[in-house]
């Protein structure tokens, strides 16, 4: 077992884990923040993508014990004061998704590609989104989404 | 008020999926759970000569280990086909029992043999890795091609065939193909699929001491199904003590249709064990053990003249049912397919033959469009054949043989009430610029590229229907739903569906429908599904028949709070209900300034009275309230249809195919969201292209899956697919009140021939069979290459 703390969605949380608990589980199962989704077991999907310390990872394969310090943002922490986030509103209004088990992994990686680069171009998009799969969109209105998003940010 | 059928609403749903609130059954935890692990065949077949539990039960943590042997003690049922299938010759369908625990032989890698319990996930992995099995392996068949051949899997099941069926007439079409100037053949495969929804399979179980009720938490697109299947069949328990909850579902594309060995073994042992029980799959599990889909051997020949006209057409399919029939594995390769198999076209003449058999692997169930996507892909593959042979314009030869009059009689069974195919295909044309084709292949070519174009004109038989006829041909259960609407004293309307969303938007959508009948804010509607304690009955969501069928009874059952509320109003107002009009949410007596709104007539139908009077504004023979439901089944299935126009661009240094145009243009009818239909053909399209250029599930000749994880099935990710170019025709259904027409199998149907008309196209005719990876585009072009240089 590791005592770690670390910031999530901005409350301090200090746990005792064992060695080889993920982010994710740490997540799911520990803190109950449920929206962080498991879709693979090969890191491959996406479902899981988390920011840690502003920068988006899939929490699956990342273990809790070596985030001590670290600052982790879910999809639960993504809008604030009851506002959506602009990517989140984007994704609404553009129907960027339907059965939402991806989404939090998407949203979360999309913001993190506005960070990188303020106006992406529709193949910018589409290439970091590689590592995000959905089934049901077809990626179309997910990559109309971003681009709306990237206008209002 | 504005009509918000036809209106780009956003989605309800979007809020808490967008912050992480949505409700998986995974996400969901009771006090006091186990965690299952179930142990599984390694072998594709094999006999089981014995179970040793006895190292595994004294691990740390494990609350019960339970095999074959309990579920047969306690005479636990197993899965079932829902669909009973007669062969050409008479005789009834073979299918071998399936329980939920194999007990003497596993069938497939993943059958299930074991399970265990324990207090935590960890615990029970550790102590499943110690459940000794010892297994007699046997040859596996797991080669569709040589299965009637090979030895029998299933004892009495003679050749693994479950059935030989016909549809159409032979000697008709014999004659047909005399009459031919020229017989194209083709003999395609039509490969396997794993429809990989991103939330796999789990299910939560919590068994309740006092009431003796069991609560199933699931992933299904069906729960009342579930339920019916798990009690009637599995006898888990009666279905006043079974309760199925399907929360927030991620995507389920047919896999989730079927009640799996989980659901049935998780439950009984919930009860058994008196404790909460949790599943989930891993990705892995997911592969092996969720019904597949497609996996055909087809040949066909289509009789031409040597004008274009179609004569005859003949289909003659080996269909894939993996180890075991499942709820709709017998009718997707038949009631599905066949009568689908002459396209859209008038043929005067026409048989499909279908031999369906067993193999080593995985049941192969519905996934989007369910027969449909075969049927379609063997027509639109032998048209563009016939067009290149016959020197013709693969356009030109679709509307030579398109029905211009409608209703018009499909050859095999259906009766499409409406259509206008010609001016489908027209448009497509002009938004794909057709006719500016050539000018971009000698683009490409100058730039040492190959470009191909490819056309598919297709339709669906959807939201099957009527339930006598279905019945008639073999169904289990009728094929209506049911929907029921109450309109609560303060104003809300809550409706009930039998239908279950997956990601369809039902709860927008069916809002906006009860939102304009009954003339209130769509924010005033709550739409609740998936739940068999909430709502009446209900048959499920799967081939587009959610919006067709049980949208409708939606509107059936706000017609009927309408008619009552006219009564109630007329009574309230002093006027005949002849004289009341509803329009716009208010009840207006003709000619007059008299109304009541809607709201103050339900509120007046749950508080029937006033102070100080013998008062009632409910007329005589209304009961109090504003609650109705309705049960609809359509006259007929309903028909979308359109055409899709693709160009491919080929680079024959790597074999790389490039989608670089796709232009659909879809006839739903009335379309109640065009964003939420569009998402549909997106959504649609991104698999059947999958299908075409990347996905592919394969055994090894032991019967192996190896393609059992993301890193060997390759799904189409963003940067695979283009944006889409969409366009609408609409004629409206004439079998419904709204003039729907299913819209959600249809880019998956027509994508997958539209895109490898288009790579065949672009390596000048050769033939390259699904799916049309780099290395096989790239061999191709060797060889063509290989044989220009000898021509020249």
């Amino acid at each position: 077992m590791t005592k770690i703390a670390l910031e999530v969605n901005g409350k301090k949380v200090t746990k005792d884990i064992s060695d080889h608990t993920t982010l994710s589980e740490l997540l799911r199962d520990i803190l109950n923040l449920t929206g962080t989704h498991i879709g693979c077991d090969t890191s491959q999907c996406g479902a899981c993508v988390v920011h840690v310390d502003g920068k988006s990872i899939k929490s699956c394969t990342a273990l809790a014990a070596d985030l001590d310090g670290s600052k982790v943002t879910t999809i639960e922490g993504l809008a604030s004061n009851g506002k959506l986030h602009p990517m989140q509103e984007a994704f609404k209004k553009m129907h960027g998704l339907q059965c939402g088990f991806c989404t939090p992994g998407m949203v979360m990686s999309a913001v993190d590609l506005l960070k990188n680069k303020k106006n992406p171009s529709d193949q910018e998009i589409r290439d970091w989104l590689e590592g995000n799969i959905c089934r049901c969109t077809g990626y179309h209105n997910i990559v109309a989404a971003v681009k709306e998003a990237a206008s209002k940010m | 008020m504005a009509s918000l059928v036809g209106s780009r609403v956003e989605r309800k749903e979007d809020k808490r999926f967008l912050t992480g609130k949505g409700r998986y059954t995974s996400d969901i935890n009771i006090a006091n759970q186990t965690y299952a692990i179930f142990i599984r065949s390694p072998h594709a077949r094999a006999k089981i000569k014995k179970i040793d539990t006895s190292k595994a039960l004294k691990s740390s943590g494990v609350v019960e280990i339970l095999t074959g042997e309990h579920i047969a003690q306690d005479k636990i049922g197993g899965l079932i086909a829902g669909w009973a299938i007669r062969s050409e010759d008479g005789s009834e369908m073979k299918c071998p029992a399936n329980p939920p625990l194999a007990k003497d032989s596993v069938n497939f890698v993943g059958d299930p043999v074991a399970v265990v319990f324990a207090e935590t996930l960890d615990e029970a992995r550790l102590a499943a890795e110690l459940v000794k099995v010892d297994y007699k392996v046997l040859k596996a068949v797991s080669n569709l091609g040589e299965a009637m051949n090979s030895e029998a899997i299933h004892d009495g099941i003679d050749k693994n065939l479950c059935y030989d069926w016909l549809l159409g007439d032979r000697q008709k079409t014999k004659e047909a193909f005399d009459k031919a100037d020229k017989i194209i053949k083709l003999d395609i495969v039509n490969n396997r699929l794993i429809p990989n929804a991103m939330e796999p399979r789990a299910c939560v179980i919590d068994y309740n001491t006092a009431s003796e009720e069991i609560t199933c938490y699931t992933t299904s697109q069906n729960p009342h199904l579930s339920r019916l299947i798990m009690s009637a069949f599995g006898g888990v328990a009666p279905e006043n003590k079974l309760r199925v909850v399907a929360p927030d579902v991620g995507g389920g594309f047919g896999s989730k249709i079927n009640l799996y060995n989980e659901e049935i073994v998780c439950s009984w042992a919930s009860k058994k064990i008196e404790r909460p029980i949790k599943w989930v799959a891993e990705r892995t599990e997911s592969f092996l053990t969720d019904t597949h889909g497609r996996d055909h051997i087809t040949h066909a020949e289509l009789a031409v003249t040597n004008d274009g006209k179609f004569l005859g057409f003949k289909n003659e399919t080996i269909a894939n049912l993996g180890a075991y029939a499942r709820v709709f594995g017998t009718v997707t390769p038949t009631y599905l397919f066949g009568p689908c198999a002459t396209g859209v076209y008038i043929m005067p003449a026409a048989y499909s033959n279908v031999k369906a058999v067993y193999t080593n692997t995985a049941p192969v169930d519905a996934y989007r469009g369910a027969g449909r996507p075969e049927a379609t892909y063997t027509i639109e593959r032998i048209v563009d054949k016939a067009a290149m042979e016959l020197g013709m314009d693969p356009i030109e030869i679709r509307m030579k043989n398109f029905p211009t009059e409608f209703p018009f009689k499909q050859t095999l069974v259906h009766q499409i009430d409406s259509g206008d195919y010609v001016a489908g295909l027209n448009k497509a044309k002009e938004m794909a610029d057709y006719d500016g084709f050539a000018a971009r292949k000698k683009e490409s070519e100058s730039k040492g590229k190959l470009r191909g174009i490819g056309v598919t004109s297709y339709f669906e038989a959807c939201g099957i229907a009527p339930s006598p006829v279905v019945m008639m041909l073999g169904c289990g259960v009728g094929l209506w739903e049911s929907a029921e609407v109450r309109f609560n004293p303060t104003g809300q309307v809550t409706v009930y569906t039998g239908s279950h969303s997956h990601g369809q938007s039902h709860q927008t959508t069916f809002a906006q429908i009860a939102a304009d009948e009954l003339g209130v804010p769509i924010e005033n509607v709550d739409v609740v599904h998936g739940d068999t304690d909430k709502g009446t009955f209900g048959m499920g969501t799967y081939g587009s028949r959610s919006l067709t069928v049980g949208g409708i009874a939606i509107v059936n059952a706000c017609k009927k709070i309408v008619n009552k509320g006219k009564r109630i109003a007329a009574k309230m107002l002093e006027a005949s209900p002849d004289e009341v009009d509803f329009k716009n949410g208010e009840f207006v007596v003709a000619k007059s300034n008299k109304k009541k709104t809607i709201g103050e007539v339900a509120f007046a139908s749950y508080l029937p009275g006033v102070r100080d009077e013998v008062k009632s504004p409910l007329p005589e023979g209304d009961e109090p309230g504003l609650i109705e439901s309705s049960f609809f089944d359509p006259a007929n299935f309903s028909f979308p249809a359109g055409s899709h126009i693709c160009e491919v661009e080929i680079d024959p240094e790597t074999g790389h195919v490039k989608l670089d145009k796709y232009t659909a243009v879809d006839d739903f009818g009335t379309i109640v969201n065009p964003l939420i239909v569009e998402g549909q053909v997106h959504g649609g399209l991104a698999q059947g292209i999958g299908q075409a250029l990347y996905e592919n599930a394969q055994y090894d000749d032991s019967g192996q899956l190896i393609t059992a994880s993301y890193m060997d099935y390759t799904m189409p990710r963003a940067d695979d697919l283009p944006d889409f170019n969409l366009g609408f025709t609409c004629t409206k259904a004439t079998t419904n009140p709204l003039g729907v027409k299913g819209c959600g199998e249809a880019g998956t149907i027509a994508a997958t021939p539209t895109v490898m008309n288009a790579v065949i196209n672009a390596l000048g005719g050769k033939e390259i069979s699904l799916p049309a990876t780099a290395e096989k585009v790239w061999k191709a072009c060797k060889e063509m290459k290989k044989s220009n240089a000898k021509a020249a």
